[in-house]
């Protein structure tokens, strides 16, 4: 169960990270928009992946927190 | 510049260091037994562990070498801190239940415990040591770099200085001291960069009309070994001169003087508007000697909150493939990096089983990933302090600390200095675990009594730290975060392709694993050796001499590593898997 979950959140923010690492090595231009605040895609961009990072662990916890993985669970 | 030695900031740092010191000594009589003394009993609380995690991650690089990059060339630094963090998801959740649960002292442990292969221990200890040696590199050219104004002393002393103070931790208390050492870097160091960051939006931006901010300056070093500045002496008496601070804003959104306080997204609003002055080199040798001019370039902020400034990555920008190719290979090694390293690997054997090596990963995201996030307020806050030394990148946050007083300075530039204690001492940790354990007793099969393997460890402590501070002389000038990039990329190359197959996949072989492990080291290695980036910064030769089209090697050496564990692995099944 938690090597699953893991695997698909792990998943999930790669998608996250590919598309910020592509954009930046292959459209570097789109990073100079300003979606709000006066702040650039750059700078959004790059906190929010951060910030995902931490919400993604905190639902790991979450969808973890039976206690000790069962025997079978075990990879 | 001529950084003036501080009665207070001595003073602080004397303090950092005996306290330091005092706790290795009140934690060695708890780590006595090699199970004490390499992985800290198991018995480290889960917060604790996941703070010390931020402590061991939180290198020189980070918070030197990654403020510095962003205050000489703006958002590109910033790439780094995300790179950096997002490998911590690899991290929670790939590695670090399973490694808990297989390992004991060293990620041989794990790697090596369905197979008891020799074979692997042997590559896995080489692979911890070499990666080791290649991420101490930049610890210790750190701690050079911070020594020098501190305290007024030569490179070579800041250097000698962390590493007698580090092997003298390790060898009080191993993983005990290690881990309360970087608990208390780690605790310290996102404090003290959140106070950093609330002064600067507190400061907000000021403009610097005047046309001195504006003038080119020079450093001369004539053929008879004198340095002058600016046609001067360099020296502080009367008649000699230094290089002016820098880091300067020249033009404010709306035409004012001052913002005044600004909020956290106002900053890069205005920031975005100003226009900034940057500073690039160029050098000149001619037969009186070699001259380096500083040539201010006026930048729109825009421009500063975008990626491609920094020359390593300006490619990007560009129409050529291998560019994009080498910073797609950055982001790959940053990214499988974190994962792998060795020293990081080994924090999880401290904690008593899988759940509290859960949390503490999480910990050590939330606390890792709000310093990163404080690293851009803090780069972009040296970049318009006024208070940088044009000719190194590394000394921006402890001169931003100055720009707010002395005090401030005593404690970040204190910081900093533990920052690298914290991370060596991880590193000689690991590597000495891995001579004794994989080495010595799993490869060589040579029996010790457990307090012989604690005074081998103790020994192996004082080899490798001998070893980092040779080679933190040796390459004093690289800027840290670079020489980083490459221990990542070493990492990723090396362990994380053996790491992720033995848990997933079931058809790995030992000899898979040992192969992949040499593959991954042995070509990311060699690939960075060949590169344009070593043949011009560490060979002193010609670019176009290089071997290889690009410089970083993950984006070839990291999936080749896995080819070879599957192609090895299918071709050394045992027979038993055939018939079915």
């Amino acid at each position: 169960m938690a090597a699953r979950t893991g695997l698909v959140l792990l998943f999930f923010y790669l998608v996250f990270y590919c598309g910020f690492v592509l954009l930046n090595t292959f459209k570097p231009e789109v990073m100079d928009a300003v979606p709000a605040a006066g702040v650039n895609l750059a700078v959004w961009y790059g906190f929010g992946l951060i910030g995902l990072a931490l919400v993604l662990a905190l639902a790991y916890m979450w969808l973890c927190r039976s206690g000790p993985p069962k025997k079978e669970d075990r990879r | 510049m001529i950084h003036e030695t501080s009665f207070l900031a001595v003073s602080i740092f004397a303090l950092f260091v005996a306290v330091t010191l005092g706790l290795s000594f009140y934690f060695g009589a708890k780590a006595r037994s090699s199970q004490g003394y390499f992985a800290a009993h198991g018995q480290i609380h889960w917060f604790v562990n996941g703070i010390a995690f931020a402590g061991d991650y939180l290198s020189a690089a980070s918070f030197l070498g990654i403020c510095g990059m962003i205050a000489f060339f703006g958002y590109d630094g910033f790439l780094y801190s995300i790179g950096y963090l997002a490998g911590w998801v690899v991290a929670l959740f790939v590695i670090a239940e399973p490694l808990r649960r297989l390992g004991k002292y060293t990620f041989a442990d794990a790697l090596d415990a369905k197979f008891h292969s020799k074979g692997i221990k042997l590559a896995a200890a080489v692979s911890t040591l070499a990666i080791s040696v290649f991420y101490l590199i930049p610890q210790m050219v750190g701690a050079g770099v911070l020594i020098q104004p501190l305290l007024g002393l030569p490179h070579w002393i800041g250097v000698l200085m962390v590493g007698a103070v580090v092997v003298l931790i390790v060898v009080t208390a191993g993983m005990v001291s290690t881990t309360y050492v970087q608990f208390l870097k780690g605790s310290l160091l996102v404090l003290f960069s959140t106070v950093l960051t609330i002064l600067i939006l507190k400061r907000g931006f000021v403009a610097d009309t005047s046309s001195e901010a504006m003038t080119p300056q020079t450093v001369t070093r004539t053929s008879s070994g004198d340095v002058l500045v600016n046609g001067q002496l360099l020296g502080t008496k009367p008649g000699e001169g230094q290089l002016r601070p820098v880091g300067h804003i020249t033009k404010l959104p709306g035409g004012v003087a001052a913002t005044g306080p600004v909020g956290p997204l106002e900053f890069f609003s205005v920031l975005r508007e100003s226009e900034i002055v940057l500073w690039r080199s160029k050098t000149q040798t001619g037969a009186s000697g070699t001259t380096t001019t500083y040539l201010p370039e006026p930048t729109p902020g825009d421009e500063v909150l975008r990626p491609g400034k920094i020359p390593a990555f300006r490619g990007i920008r560009g129409e050529a493939l291998a560019p994009k190719l080498d910073f797609l290979s950055l982001m790959l090694a940053l990214f499988c990096g974190t994962a792998s390293l060795p020293h990081i690997l080994i924090r999880y054997y401290t904690v008593k089983d899988e759940i509290a090596a859960r949390k503490s990963t999480v910990v050590g995201i939330a606390s890792i990933g709000f310093f990163y996030v404080l690293t851009l307020y803090m780069g972009l806050g040296a970049m318009t302090s006024g208070a940088l030394d044009v000719t190194d990148s590394n000394m921006s946050a402890p001169l931003l600390a100055r720009s707010f007083g002395e005090f401030l300075f005593a404690v970040i530039s204190a910081i900093a200095f533990t920052t690298v204690l914290g991370t060596v001492s991880g590193l000689i940790v690991a590597a000495s675990g891995a001579v004794v354990h994989d080495l010595v007793t799993s490869f060589f099969k040579i029996e010790l009594a457990d307090h012989e393997k604690v005074r081998l460890g103790k020994f192996a402590a004082v080899g490798v730290g001998a070893i980092a501070i040779l080679l933190g002389i040796l390459f004093q000038g690289l800027n840290v975060s670079f020489l980083v990039g490459w221990a990542f990329s070493v990492a990723a190359s090396a362990n994380l392709p053996a790491l992720v197959m033995v848990l997933f996949w079931s058809r790995t072989t030992k000899q898979g694993v040992t192969w992949a492990i040499i593959a991954g080291m042995v070509s990311s290695l060699g690939w960075i050796l060949a590169s344009e980036e070593a043949f011009t910064k560490v060979y002193g030769l010609s670019a176009d001499a290089a071997w290889v089209p690009f410089s970083q090697p993950g984006i070839v050496t990291i999936p080749l590593g896995f080819l070879v564990l599957v192609v090895v692995s299918l071709l050394t099944q045992p027979k038993q898997n055939l018939q079915t």
